[in-house]
């Protein structure tokens, strides 16, 4: 294994794997903790469109999903905020769009399309060092938006006090919704879009068994992230199975243990 | 506490202790209560608010002087808790379907709601809508009113301001439990806490009597009073239990949508103003006489 290090898109893979792990479950706290697990999936599949009009465009696919997940993203946040159907009621709507024309894009671009199965289940040996670049700026600007953390935060708790505090809840609401799109669709080439809502939700759920405070449980989730990415690809390499699964499953086996041992 | 039913047997009680009284001065129609040497904290002028269709508050005209202490009752749906979220700035959003107008003007402290520092208001929500599973220390609540944001970590000195508070409402001994391990009168305390802790002007209660019991209740006032007291604030509060009422507060906001009537408690507590604003105060049901709660 130490000598597969050796190996550039090895190295990478690891740094791509960390990188997301990392982003997704500090985003993912919040998600979870406001009751948006949904979230993950729906942006998922705005990246599936995004993707598919990128291949079917003939450009890279990412530049045109990042803009595209991200409109979806806030146009969700928009239908959540001006109306009073359910957030799973305002996300399953644009779910079924996405997929409506993520299936649309595909069928309108001649012949199969194998590269587009790599999106749906994730290739992280072939990161290339310009996916790595996009991570890279993704988690420099979640970096920047961390003063907002507390602010994120106080309004998880309640919204009505950080409201009453004359904080633009709103627009931090939009800018939180703007973030996990763009981390969900960079994190796409390394788990997938079928795998990528675990990433967000199951570190931050397994933290949330074992916390007694938020800053605990962010702390924690992003360990359970960024750790959960070593013995996945480690498996991936020795038993040659696909990396996104073992790294989800991965996951998966800490959150069964910290149901275990959850006080 | 709207799921308490108004004509319940101790308000009902109360209600028959009340023998007929004067009409309640009403600031709405140009009664003055006070010296107009008193500084003002509160003044709404015919100040209306509508969402999509239905009319929440109707050309609410009324002034309250520093250092009251007002209680608010009237029957649920009476627009009581939009008026403190009014008070708060908060009328966005408080229902989503349906275009929010308000007419009218509100002022604190001579200020528009927004442009009042957050720091002289505390507010006490309502505890029966809070999520419980949300991780947290009853500490790092009360911090937080504090910073008005939510801690990482707690500083020594926000710790040890945050113990001096808590002691004060009689709950050191909940500082490092789990908010999802208090009862609804424990979390109460904390909020009380949490809203004192930064030394507002002005204090907003929302039924902080729900789900406490008696000695609760009755340490709730106590607390109250002592911070009324010692800081010369003006305190509102919405509570559906009359006695506490007459009792405690200095004047009496009896509210249906508009004001009823506004005055000192002997005068708003009484037969023609409750049954205006309830319409149908109580009835013997003979359990008048079982005793009360």
């Amino acid at each position: 294994m130490l000598e597969a290090l050796q190996l550039p898109f090895m190295q990478r893979a690891l740094l791509a794997g960390l990188l997301v792990g990392g982003l997704a479950s500090y985003l993912g706290v919040l998600v979870v903790q406001r009751r948006l697990s949904f979230l993950g999936d729906g942006l998922a599949h705005a990246a599936f469109a995004g993707v598919a009009l990128g291949l079917l465009l003939h450009s890279e696919p990412l530049w045109v999903a990042i803009p595209f997940a991200v409109a979806v993203s806030l146009a969700i946040t928009w239908v959540r905020e001006k109306s009073s159907l359910g957030d799973d009621t305002a996300i399953g709507i644009f779910f079924a769009v996405s997929v409506a024309l993520g299936v649309l894009f595909m069928s309108l671009r001649q012949g199969f399309a194998p590269d587009a199965v790599a999106y749906l289940f994730g290739s992280i040996l072939a990161v290339t060092p310009t996916d790595l670049a996009v991570m890279g700026a993704a988690a420099l600007l979640v970096a920047a938006f961390s003063p907002l953390w507390k602010h994120w935060a106080y309004a998880t708790f309640d919204r009505e006090l950080a409201l009453a505090d004359h904080y633009p809840v709103s627009l931090h609401d939009y800018i939180l919704a703007g973030l996990v799109a763009l981390v969900v669709v960079t994190a796409v080439k390394v788990v997938g879009i079928v795998l990528i809502a675990a990433f967000v939700v199951i570190p931050a759920a397994a933290a949330r068994l074992l916390s007694r405070t938020f800053a605990a449980m962010t702390v924690l989730a992003m360990t359970f992230g960024i750790l959960s990415v070593i013995p996945g690809l480690v498996a991936a390499y020795v038993f040659d199975v696909p990396a996104g699964s073992a790294i989800v499953l991965v996951q998966a086996a800490i959150f069964a243990l910290a149901l275990v041992l959850r006080r | 506490m709207d799921d308490e039913p108004i004509g319940s047997t101790r308000e009902w009680l109360l209600f028959q202790t009340m023998g007929k009284c004067k009409p309640p001065l009403n600031l709405a129609s140009g009664d003055n209560l006070f010296s107009t040497a008193m500084a003002t904290a509160l003044e709404f002028n015919h100040y209306s608010i509508r969402f999509g269709d239905f009319q929440a508050l109707n050309e609410v005209s009324l002034r309250i002087e520093e250092g009251g202490f007002v209680a608010i009752v009237g029957p649920n749906g009476a627009g009581k808790s939009t008026l403190l979220k009014s008070i708060l700035g908060l009328t966005e959003g408080i229902q989503r379907d349906g275009r929010t107008q308000t007419f009218g003007r509100v002022q604190v402290f001579g200020k528009p709601p927004q442009a009042v520092s957050a720091g002289l208001v505390g507010y006490v929500p309502q505890v029966k809508g809070f999520d419980r599973s949300f991780p947290a220390l009853a500490v790092e609540v009360v911090v937080s009113g504090l910073r008005r944001s939510w801690p990482f970590r707690v500083s020594r000195q926000e710790y040890q301001q945050a113990q001096a508070i808590l002691e004060k409402v009689g709950a050191l001994h909940l500082a490092n439990r789990r908010l999802g391990r208090l009862s609804g009168g424990e979390l109460q305390r904390v909020y009380l806490a949490r809203a004192m802790i930064r030394e507002p002007k002005l204090l907003l209660l929302d039924e902080p009597a729900t789900g406490v019991d008696a000695v609760g209740e009755a340490d709730l006032y106590r607390h109250l009073e002592v911070y009324k007291t010692h800081s010369g604030a003006t305190i509102l509060m919405i509570t559906h239990d009359w006695e506490a009422a007459q009792h405690h507060a200095s004047e009496v906001l009896l509210l249906n949508r508009r004001v009823v009537a506004f005055g000192p408690p002997a005068q708003v507590l009484c037969h023609e103003c409750l049954a205006e604003a309830f319409g149908h105060v109580g009835h013997t049901h003979g359990l008048a006489m079982s005793g009360g709660r």
